[in-house]
């Protein structure tokens, strides 16, 4: 009994001390500090931002500075100089799975969009202005991605709304049927007409959705399907049964005519002042290809609709320090990987309207001698310069040191395998430098290869060539030119030369090339050519000969020759399936009038021994066996 | 230092005796093998530009066995597999012919019971072949071939035209567009008869020098993307 009393007085003792404060009674109730709700996020404009700014940083893009350089390069328009990256110019096609999507990783964006969709719109304690641009802005990220998702895959299951399992098992009322191509296209081009009054039309917004945006993206899909559907008629079998690949011919003019009608939004200057970025009137050559470089990195051009932007402290990325040329690298041995081809170099046009390949000769087929290394480009479009840094070209205040060799007076070659393997001419006596530091030498890695270095987003800021420092270039996704293109590109769908011609002329003379085409000059080759100069390395060409279905005429792999090469140029069927080079020579000559002048040589680099060929079966990315065989509703593409 | 040393060697003994051997499964050793055949001639395509599709059921994985296995240019397949119940299909839009369908217009597959090696023809119906083909050299540094056409579907819905015929020539056997030295290429408007079709290409200077060439004949069909090919021939000069 004793015993009984002291146990339960120790419990009762115990409890007294042990137990919380009396009148503390909110102690299970203490809000958690490494978590917020989603009642908490979504009644704060700051916190949503933060979680839009996640979602802003998963969209995808075709080339991105954030993948790889590498994903820059190929399609022949320029040349991989890094060694193990040799397999894109050795290589003779495409797998079926290129450019494809991570599926799972797709969706869970797409979630997390729709989740955000949601959450959004259930909020009561954010304001009504801002719950409805949150709400735009998500939407436009979604709509942004899905045509994305098209661009690659063509229809893809359509997901609007989050899709919660119920745990019993069956699952197959989750299981979505891919859509229909054109309805992912109508999907885009809806949601941007449903937000565009809801986003700001800012000029000066361009890292966050605004009104351009939006109409850029419609635009831009516009064009894409009406191509597609006008364009997929030459390639049948490049199509499926339920549509989810191809659209039906007769679309085509309602695509145009949207196109053009976004477009014009956005011209008529209703979305915000977009225009031009262009120098002052009577620039010099050299003046109108920094404009147009420039172009890609003032970030308050108001050419820029919408980019990726990056910030010093925050975000950088490595471009510069992969391609800045060798001999002016901030970082020693990290340079030069991207190398545009002759092909490419040679599509800018002369200052007269006509194409023209580089006068390597003379009429007679002998060769052409140029007192200065830049001569033979003279006389050019002004964005070959602004997209390409070329042989005797300068960056960040030095000049590039390009040139393969001394050309002797028989015409043999006199050269070195690097540029500090000093070499004595014949005749002399003191060892000197025989070829450029710059290369270009076969198989020398990190300096060009084909005799060009890009130019197009690399930063001339001190130290973004550094690894730790990294560059703070954006990356533009839609921006005024491509805008004028799409319109021109409608236009003359629909079958006003005059309009094309109109637009197409402004991106023109931005470029220097002041002589206006006329209606008549408008042609399927010149809507071509104009996005392929003028969108160079923005992700473009790849999407482009796929919708005109043209890819598998222009990749056909056969191999490139020099005839091929300098024949058709400007042509939209054009073979391009080696990316060629042309190296400068020095001429050693003493005693020649020709001494100390240049001469160049088309030259094919000699790593490149494949040739890009396009399937039907490339048109579109494979899905992965794994995706359909989770979901037996997703059918493969065609011709894999 | 002394007793470390005697424990990797203690270890290094035991890794000899309990390594792997019991965990390894016994490697696929049936062949299956065979060609694509119609009416008892085979089909010659390019390499790596035919595929076909081998599916095994009953182990939870839904898909093909490998996704990426091709026809070798003279049509031929072979794939060492275990025993066991397969499926083969070519794809949709795969091959210069036509492979059954299903109703549902999905590729229609053959079944084979695996049991030790086997052969395996693969039926099919091509849009044309190309027969009595001549190719022989013309002089030193050319060739000449002849060759006809036969539309083997004739009916409205599948037949098609041709697109264009073509002369290839390599250096080594593996001829086709894409591996060519010399090629020569006729387009279907400029070809008046069928039944007699005349090649000729000039072949280059060949580095390093070498007294042949093999050579066939490819026929484009329009709207298909494989050509059709003559069986190979070796010309000596």
């Amino acid at each position: 009994m004793k015993k009984i009393l002291y146990i339960t007085s120790v419990i009762l003792i115990a409890t007294g001390i042990w137990s919380c404060k009396k009148g503390d009674s909110d102690f299970l109730n203490t809000p958690p500090t490494a978590f917020l709700t989603n009642d908490q996020v979504f009644a704060d404009p700051a916190l949503v931002r933060s979680v839009l700014a996640d979602l802003y940083n998963r969209q995808l893009d075709f080339s991105s500075f954030d993948i790889n350089w590498s994903s820059f390069a190929d399609f022949s328009e320029s040349f991989p100089s890094e060694n193990g990256s040799a397999y894109f110019v050795q290589r003779t096609g495409w797998a079926y799975n290129s450019w494809g999507v991570n599926w799972a990783g797709s969706y869970q964006y797409i979630r997390d969009l729709n989740l955000f969709l949601e959450r959004d719109s259930a909020s009561t304690a954010l304001l009504a202005s801002d719950r409805a641009e949150f709400y735009a802005e998500g939407r436009f990220l979604r709509a942004n991605f899905y045509f994305e998702l098209a661009k690659r895959m063509g229809g893809v299951p359509l997901v609007t709304g989050t899709l919660t399992y119920d745990y019993k098992g069956d699952p197959t009322y989750l299981q979505l049927p891919r859509a229909k191509e054109s309805d992912i296209y109508d999907f885009v081009i809806n949601e941007a007409e449903a937000i565009k009054n809801d986003l700001p039309a800012d000029a000066n917004e361009k890292s966050r959705a605004s009104r351009g945006a939006a109409l850029a993206m419609e635009s831009r899909a516009a064009v894409y399907a009406g191509s597609i559907a006008k364009y997929g008629a030459t390639t049948p079998s490049v199509s499926l049964p339920g549509g989810e690949v191809g659209i039906t011919a007769s679309k085509a003019n309602d695509y145009y005519t949207i196109a053009l009608r976004a477009a014009q939004e956005i011209i008529s200057g209703s979305a915000g002042a977009y225009k031009l970025y262009t120098a002052a009137a009577g620039a010099s050559a050299s003046a109108l290809s920094d404009n147009f470089a420039n172009v890609f990195l003032d970030k308050a051009s108001p050419e820029t609709i919408f980019f990726e932007d990056y910030k010093v402290g925050g975000k950088t990325h490595g471009f510069t320090t992969n391609d800045q040329p060798y001999s002016l690298s901030d970082e020693g041995g990290d340079a030069g990987r991207i190398d545009p081809s002759l092909n490419l170099a040679e599509a800018y046009e002369k200052l007269d309207n006509t194409y023209a390949p580089f006068a390597t000769t003379d009429g007679s087929g002998t060769q052409a001698y140029y007192t200065n290394q830049q001569d033979i480009f003279a006389g050019r479009d002004a964005r070959l310069a602004g997209t390409i840094l070329l042989p005797g070209g300068t960056y960040k205040g030095g000049t590039v040191d390009i040139w393969a060799g001394y050309q002797l007076a028989d015409g043999s070659i006199f050269t070195s395998d690097e540029s500090d393997h000093l070499k004595t001419l014949p005749g002399t006596s003191v060892a000197v430098q025989v070829v450029g530091e710059d290369g270009p030498v076969n198989g020398l890695e990190l300096r060009t290869q084909t005799g060009f270095y890009i130019r197009k987003y690399i930063d001339p800021t001190v130290g973004s060539g550094r690894r730790g420092q990294g560059s703070t270039v954006a990356l533009i996704r839609y921006r005024y030119a491509e805008v004028l293109l799409n319109a021109a590109e409608a236009s003359f769908e629909l079958g006003d030369n005059a309009t094309a011609a109109g637009y197409m002329n402004q991106v023109r003379a931005r470029a220097g090339l002041i002589v206006p085409l006329t209606a008549g000059d408008i042609t399927f080759d010149r809507i071509v050519h104009e996005r392929r100069v003028e969108l160079a390395f923005e992700g473009n060409i790849l999407y482009d000969m796929k919708r005109w279905r043209i890819a598998h005429i222009v990749w056909d792999g056969i191999s490139t020759t020099l005839s091929d090469l300098k024949s058709n140029i400007g042509a939209a069927k054009k073979r391009s399936t080696q990316p060629w080079g042309l190296w400068p020579y020095r001429i050693y000559n003493p005693g020649s009038a020709n001494n100390g002048k240049w001469v160049y040589k088309e030259t094919l680099p000699a790593l490149v021994t494949g040739s890009n060929r396009f399937l039907f079966g490339n048109y579109y990315s494979s899905i992965d066996p794994g995706v359909i065989g989770a979901n037996p509703k997703i059918i493969q593409q065609p011709n894999q | 230092m002394r007793n470390s040393s005697r424990y990797l060697y203690v270890l290094a003994f035991a890794a000899t005796i309990f390594s792997c051997k019991k965990d390894n499964y016994p490697q696929p050793n049936s062949l299956l093998s065979g060609r694509l055949v119609y009416q008892g001639d085979s089909i010659e395509v390019e390499k790596n530009a035919v595929h076909f599709q081998i599916y095994q059921y009953g182990f939870g994985k839904v898909g093909p066995v490998s996704t990426d296995e091709t026809f070798a240019q003279d049509g031929t397949y072979s794939a060492v597999l275990f025993d066991g119940d397969y499926k083969i299909i070519v794809p949709n839009g795969d091959g210069p012919f036509i492979w059954k369908k299903t109703a549902a217009g999905g590729p229609d597959s053959v079944s084979v019971t695996l049991k030790g090696n086997q052969t395996l023809d693969l039926e099919v119906t091509p849009y044309y072949m190309i027969k009595a083909q001549q190719i022989a050299a013309v002089g030193t540094d050319s060739i000449s071939a002849t060759g006809m056409a036969t539309k083997i579907i004739t009916d409205s819905v599948n037949a098609k035209d041709i697109e264009y015929v073509a002369l290839y020539v390599n250096k080594t056997q593996f001829v086709a567009g894409s591996t060519s030295i010399a090629s020569y290429t006729l387009a279907a408007s400029a070809i008046s008869n069928l039944n007699s079709i005349q090649l000729g290409v000039h072949i280059p200077a060949l580095v390093p020098a070498q007294s042949y060439v093999f050579a066939r004949i490819g026929l484009k069909i329009a709207n298909v993307e494989d050509l059709i090919f003559s069986p190979l021939q070796k010309i000596q000069f």
